[in-house]
């Protein structure tokens, strides 16, 4: 693995600060848990310590300097709000307000560590001082991420100092289209977003299109149940997207741009705009780019909440203000998109790539990945995982690595760690496929997810353990593809609400031997005949399920019994005999009067007229209810 | 040699002539492809998944959206296609109103066919539980959603060709539907009634409201004497529901029909086409020699002349005040048939038979009832005509033809000719040249106004005065050339607005014919009655002059007004014109602004700007307050919204507008 030791030739060169730097994490995910709150509290707080503070930084040799900034996401989410303290690298974790008063005495002043707020590994319970100690972090690779985390994301300045658009200006200055054009070919950077597809040839068809006027589009309508990539490097590094789309623009020959922007993320929406603004003012954007006489312009476009608007055309018809429903293509948007003329679109996570190659050249983007899929991946890990949060790895990184290297292993319902507990992990989101224990040596690139029936998507990976009930699972995905179905095409419309009362019945237990058979061929049609990627890929989660799970499936329509006993309608409840004495505690609790017998000797449950609610379970002191 | 391009076809190869997808020609190799939204005159959309074949070597594709290319293989039909072709048609089943015995559309109806055509015995899926309202708010047309398989074909049918919208589609998933805005209905919003969404839906959903239970009724009644008018372009389509071959004119037979099921008398609105051309000839002329508006706009067609009423109030004085030839039939036969058939006013009962479902919006139109008695009464579709007949028992084919009554029941064949497109314009050409040169005509057919176009223009010189026309249909067209004249870069003397493609002809109320050549057909069935009539212009109708002598007067006199014209409505949310954009000007005077986007009109905007303007005027503060109407000021969840100088009201009511302009005032001042 080439992830080990990346990190400290990573770590950013934060210039201009030689006194110590408090970067409070402003993720959406710290900014929920309060960070806000500690951003105000370190400003309090080092205010009252004043005098004290400002005599211990001048003993660090610089210019007595301290800040406090916030910053976009640093990845462990689960362990929110973080604050780092550089140039000590000391990572603190879920910090509430009345901690900081502590960390200001002891860290700042006195050098000291506050143990109780380090992160803890969950199998030995050791203490890590900081990111190089932790192995969730310490084994990734950061490039799009890198300075996400420490980069002061509302500061074009800070960005600047970085090395920041300096892409950009190379583009417009000293290459020409075809030239930018060839240098993404040769880093072999795949489309983020979710099919893989080669961004040079993209980028390079658009660019033939004679018509004077082309766009570009940023698609960061990141809309997968529990992804968050896109939305973190929004926040965190702004500037590199609206980079990214400069050097698209200049290599297609666009002069206007567009973000087509999830509303739900207010934050991202925020900092995204400053940044528009920001590189406006500095003349990045605008009539005379660079001052190379080009002009290109850059608006935000708020989604309205539709999942199928991350499809490329949905995305161009609701940009010109239609119902975001898909075209049939061909034509493709780089001969026919946005207003009729050829228009690019790419996944903000590819757009921060470009920014990197054309800064660094293709050959160090190729360095870590594979031949056929080079560069790294962003994934947000969530599920039964000991670390949840957001990740990013050389693409063929295999699973393994992921679910228990990076993530820490697999926890039981209860968190704890579990040795046997891994059972199944959705990747790519509600339109990707899942992958089994079998699957812990496949490295995570487009062909091999591909030929196991799953994809990278935009990088959703869901781990399930053991008491993960498999059909709920992909009942789960396709809820919510057929709710987001945009209902233009028959397939995706009818196909996969008719598939989802299959499954319903399957849960139910209303299922018999025509079901699956019925199933897998509707599922197949929906498949093959979709009009748009939404419908080609929503029933995914239910042909991988059903690939490695089968007998699963069986057993709710066979035996009407759900292995995981998850599913309440399958559930027999009884009660131990054995263990019963007779109390009347369950009786008395059932709602249904579903419980009968007599004092001090053992009760029955009527199934019939049980609802399978567990009220008796709960009740019982001698855990003689069995089944709930 | 060059070798021809060309496609494998099912192993055969076909060569490519131009073909804009696969569709097209895979049905040029006589495969005819299911499909329920590929329609050769509207956008691709690509949502029913019918017309799906095996690419060689790309797998799976729409045809309909896929351009041939050289060397193309093609499969029509895998096992794999047909199962999933049957899936589609047994999701769409399962989803769908399937009570076929009693839906309109039940002998036409495209989903009942393609099941038959795949042998589809059962429903593997569930059935939908959920029942919608079926609209009937419109007085044209019937709309139950409960049967819509979201082709979109209506949609794409109002949007496109028509220039309209009145309908699209709303929410997602599986609860996405077709509703007009806001969950409307279809008569209260911006609908013109062509009813073309009816002509192109493939199932029950739209249809052309019938009024046939009213007719029975009438039959029944002793004290009523029914009669009929025909409209021309009914007699050239009518045969195609009994299995007559389109464009063929069957007036005898349908006389022999109407009398059959019961009309007293039967006459032809080709008569009052006649009256039309000199009243509206008489019009145009005196516009043209006396400096009157032009260009002048045609009205017969009662979808276009709703239409400008919604979109071009500012063009209704270019519009024609003439009646179309239904209403000054009914405004004649109300006049004059009572005493001439005995009957008293109120038991007259007048039927039209129209290939259209606007007509039906137009009768009812308030300035129509005159003391509670409508001019036409009841207004039944071709299609409506043919189902009673059926019902009635007639074999059409073997009635003897029978001759109209006399004297509304003479025409030429000008009158006739009114049923296409372009004919209204040859009708009013035959008569403005005679009565500008005095002379009697040489050749009556005027062969440069005739054609196919939906915009087409032609230049007449008649006596040393050229007369340019512009035809068209379509409303979408209309609506281009509408722009054209507000921007004064118009120059016609006439327009002719049909909404319906090919005039009247391809009206809605028509058999769905569900390709273009019925349309040329019937047309050239038109042209061909002219030709075999005796009159070819309409001042030669001696029944017509006979009317002007004996009940209008004077031609354009007053009579002839009060009879024969009328007068047109501004529809436009706002009554003062052109709304501006929200922009905020500079100015001394206090600016009320009240917000007009729909949803603020739909909450009670228009009614605060009433009051507001009332409440200004009563108190003489025009000089100091500017009230107007804008479009839209974004705040459409908190609407109606008024601004009153820098204060935005949110849900504000009439009071509240009143207190805060009091309040205004007094710091303004």
């Amino acid at each position: 693995m080439v992830a080990k030791d990346v990190l400290t030739e990573a770590e950013p060169k934060i210039p201009h600060v030689a006194g110590r730097r408090i970067i409070v994490c402003a993720g959406t995910g710290c900014k929920a848990n309060g960070s806000e709150a500690v951003y105000e509290a370190f400003l309090e707080s080092i205010a009252a310590a004043g005098a004290q503070v400002a005599v211990e930084f001048k003993s660090e040799g610089g210019d007595g300097e301290v800040s406090v900034t916030r910053s976009g996401c640093q990845g462990v989410c689960s362990q929110a709000p973080l604050v780092t303290i550089l140039p000590d690298t000391v990572l603190y974790m879920r910090v509430q307000p009345s901690d900081v008063e502590e960390i200001v005495a002891k860290t700042l002043v006195a050098g000291q560590v506050v143990e109780r707020l380090l992160y803890h590994l969950p199998d030995t319970g050791a203490a890590c001082r900081g990111a190089k100690d932790i192995p969730f972090l310490n084994r990734q690779t950061h490039v799009v991420l890198r300075e996400v985390g420490y980069l002061d994301p509302e500061n074009l300045q800070e960005y600047l100092r970085l090395g920041g658009y300096e892409a950009a200006r190379k583009a417009f200055l000293q290459m020409t289209p075809e030239g930018i054009c060839i240098e993404v070919a040769q880093s072999g950077l795949r489309g983020r977003g979710g099919g893989g597809f080669p961004t040079g040839r993209k980028w390079e068809a658009a660019r033939q299109r004679p018509n004077v006027k082309k766009y570009v589009i940023c698609n960061a309508d990141e809309g997968d149940p529990g992804a968050f990539m896109n939305c973190s490097v929004m926040e965190g590094n702004p500037h590199s997207v609206i980079e990214g789309l400069l050097i698209a623009a200049r290599a297609i020959g666009a002069d206007e741009a567009y973000v087509y922007i999830r509303a739900e993320y207010p934050l991202a929406v925020k900092r995204m705009k400053q940044a528009v603004a920001d590189a406006e003012a500095a003349g990045f954007l605008g009539d005379n780019v660079f001052g190379s006489g080009l002009r290109v312009h850059c608006e935000l476009k708020e989604g309205a909440g539709a999942f199928v608007c991350g499809e490329e055309t949905a995305m161009i018809a609701s940009v010109e203000g239609q119902r975001g429903m898909p075209r049939p293509k061909p034509p493709f948007p780089a001969y026919s998109g946005l207003w009729g003329k050829p228009t690019v679109i790419n996944n903000v996570e590819t757009l921060a790539q470009v920014t990197r190659i054309i800064r660094d050249g293709p050959a160090v983007f190729r360095q870590v990945g594979t031949p056929t899929a080079p560069g790294t991946k962003t994934f947000s890990i969530t599920g039964h995982v000991a670390n949840t949060g957001l990740i990013e790895v050389p693409l063929g990184t295999t699973l393994g690595e992921v679910v228990y290297g990076i993530g820490g292993g697999v926890t039981d319902d209860a968190g704890r760690l579990s040795k046997d507990g891994f059972k199944a992990v959705q990747i790519g989101g509600p339109s990707g496929g899942c992958l089994t224990p079998d699957h812990v040596n496949l490295p995570l690139d487009y062909d091999a997810l591909r030929g196991v029936g799953a994809m990278v998507g935009s990088g959703g990976l869901v781990v399930m353990n053991q008491q993960t009930c498999i059909v709920s699972i992909a009942r789960f995905f396709l809820d919510f593809t057929q709710r987001e179905s945009c209902g233009k095409c028959v397939l995706c419309r009818e196909g996969t609400r008719q598939m989802l009362a299959l499954l319903d019945d399957i849960i139910a237990g209303r299922a018999d031997a025509t079901t699956l058979p019925l199933l897998e061929s509707l599922a197949h049609a929906v498949q093959k005949g979709s009009l748009c990627g939404l419908g080609k890929t929503a029933p995914n989660p239910v042909l991988s399920t059903l690939r490695h799970f089968r007998p699963e499936y069986e057993a709710h329509i066979v035996q009407k019994r759900c292995p995981a006993g998850r599913c309440k309608a399958l559930r027999k409840i009884t009660i131990n005999e054995t263990k019963c004495i007779g109390c009347g505690a369950c009786l008395h609790k059932c709602p249904v009067n579903a419980i009968s017998g007599e004092k001090k000797k053992p009760h029955r449950i009527n199934l019939v007229a049980c609802i399978k609610c567990g009220a008796c379970a709960e009740a019982c002191k001698f855990a003689a209810v069995e089944g709930v | 040699m060059i070798k021809p391009a060309v496609v494998t076809i099912d192993g055969r190869d076909v060569a490519i002539e131009g073909e804009r997808n696969l569709l097209e020609l895979i049905r040029k190799a006589h495969v005819e492809l299911p499909t329920f939204c590929y329609h050769s005159e509207l956008s691709i959309y690509g949502a029913c998944r019918l017309c799906l074949v095996d690419v060689e070597g790309r797998g799976i594709m729409g045809a309909c959206s896929t351009p041939p290319e050289p060397g193309m293989r093609i499969k029509t039909s895998t096992a794999e296609i047909r199962e999933i072709r049957r899936i589609t048609i047994e999701l769409l089943l399962a989803n769908h109103d399937g009570h076929c015995p009693t839906c309109p559309k039940s002998d036409n109806c495209k989903l009942q066919a393609l099941a038959r055509r795949m042998g589809i015995e059962t429903i593997r899926f569930k059935p939908r539980q959920k029942r919608v309202e079926v609209d009937n708010s419109s007085c044209s047309l019937t709309r139950d959603p409960n049967k819509c398989i979201l082709c979109g074909d209506c949609v794409r049918v109002c949007t496109e060709i028509q220039g309209i919208g009145a309908i699209n589609f709303a929410h997602r998933g599986s609860q996405a539907a077709v509703e007009p805005a806001f969950g409307k209905k279809l008569g209260d919003v911006e609908c013109v009634n062509c009813g073309q969404c009816a002509a192109f839906c493939p199932t029950g959903v739209l249809t052309p409201k019938s009024e046939i239970p009213a007719v029975w009724r009438a039959f029944e009644d002793p004290r009523k004497k029914v009669v009929a008018q025909v409209a021309p372009a009914v007699r050239v389509a009518l045969g195609e529901c009994f299995g007559l071959p389109p464009g063929e004119e069957v007036t005898g037979r349908l006389v022999a029909a109407l009398r059959a099921i019961g009309f007293a008398a039967v006459y032809d609105t080709s008569f009052t086409a006649d009256l039309t051309v000199i009243e509206e000839g008489t019009e145009f002329l005196q516009r043209k020699t006396k400096g009157g508006k032009l260009p002048m706009f045609t009205s017969c067609c009662p979808a276009w002349v709703k239409f400008a009423e919604h979109n071009y109030p500012e063009l209704l004085p270019n519009l024609s005040s003439c009646r179309s030839p239904q209403q000054m039939f009914g405004s004649l036969a109300k006049e004059t048939l009572p005493q001439q058939l005995g009957v008293a006013k109120e038991d007259l009962v007048v039927v039209s038979i129209m290939p259209c479902t606007a007509k039906k919006f137009e009768a009812r139109r308030p300035e129509f009832t005159h003391d509670g008695v409508a001019d036409v009464d009841i207004v039944l579709t071709t299609q409506e005509l043919a189902r009673m007949i059926e019902e009635a028992g007639l074999d059409f084919k073997a009635l003897e033809p029978d001759s109209l009554d006399m004297p509304f029941g003479f025409y030429t064949g000008a009158g006739v000719i009114f049923g296409a497109s372009g004919g209204v314009s040859e009708a009013v050409l035959r008569f403005a040249a005679e009565a500008l040169t005095g002379k009697p005509l040489a050749k009556v057919d005027f062969l440069q106004v005739r054609g196919e176009g939906g915009l087409r223009e032609a230049s007449v010189v008649i006596d040393g005065t050229t007369v340019k026309i512009a035809m068209v249909h379509g409303l979408a067209n209309a609506r281009h050339v509408a722009e054209l004249v507000k921007a004064g870069k118009a120059d016609y003397d006439v327009i002719e607005v049909m909404a319906c493609p090919g005039g009247c002809i391809g009206g809605a109320g028509q058999p769905i014919a569900g390709n273009g050549l019925a349309r040329k057909a019937r047309t050239k069935g038109l042209y061909d009655a002219d030709k075999r009539l005796p009159l070819h212009k309409s001042q030669d109708n001696l029944f017509v002059t006979q009317s002007y002598q004996e009940h209008l007067g004077p031609v354009g006199g007053e009579r002839a007004h009060n009879l024969l014209h009328t007068h047109y409505h501004n529809r436009r949310p706002s009554d003062e014109g052109e709304l501006q954009k929200h922009e905020t000007p500079a100015e001394v005077r206090l600016q009320v602004k009240i917000c007009a986007g729909t949803a603020c009109l739909v909450r009670g905007a228009q009614k605060i700007a009433h009051a507001v303007r009332g409440y200004v005027e009563e108190h003489s503060l025009q000089n100091m307050v500017d009230v107007r109407m804008i479009f839209c000021s974004e705040n459409c969840g908190n609407g109606p919204t008024v601004m009153v100088g820098d204060r935005v009201l949110p849900r504000c009511t009439v009071e509240e507008a009143r207190q805060a302009l009091d309040e205004e005032l007094a710091n303004h001042t």
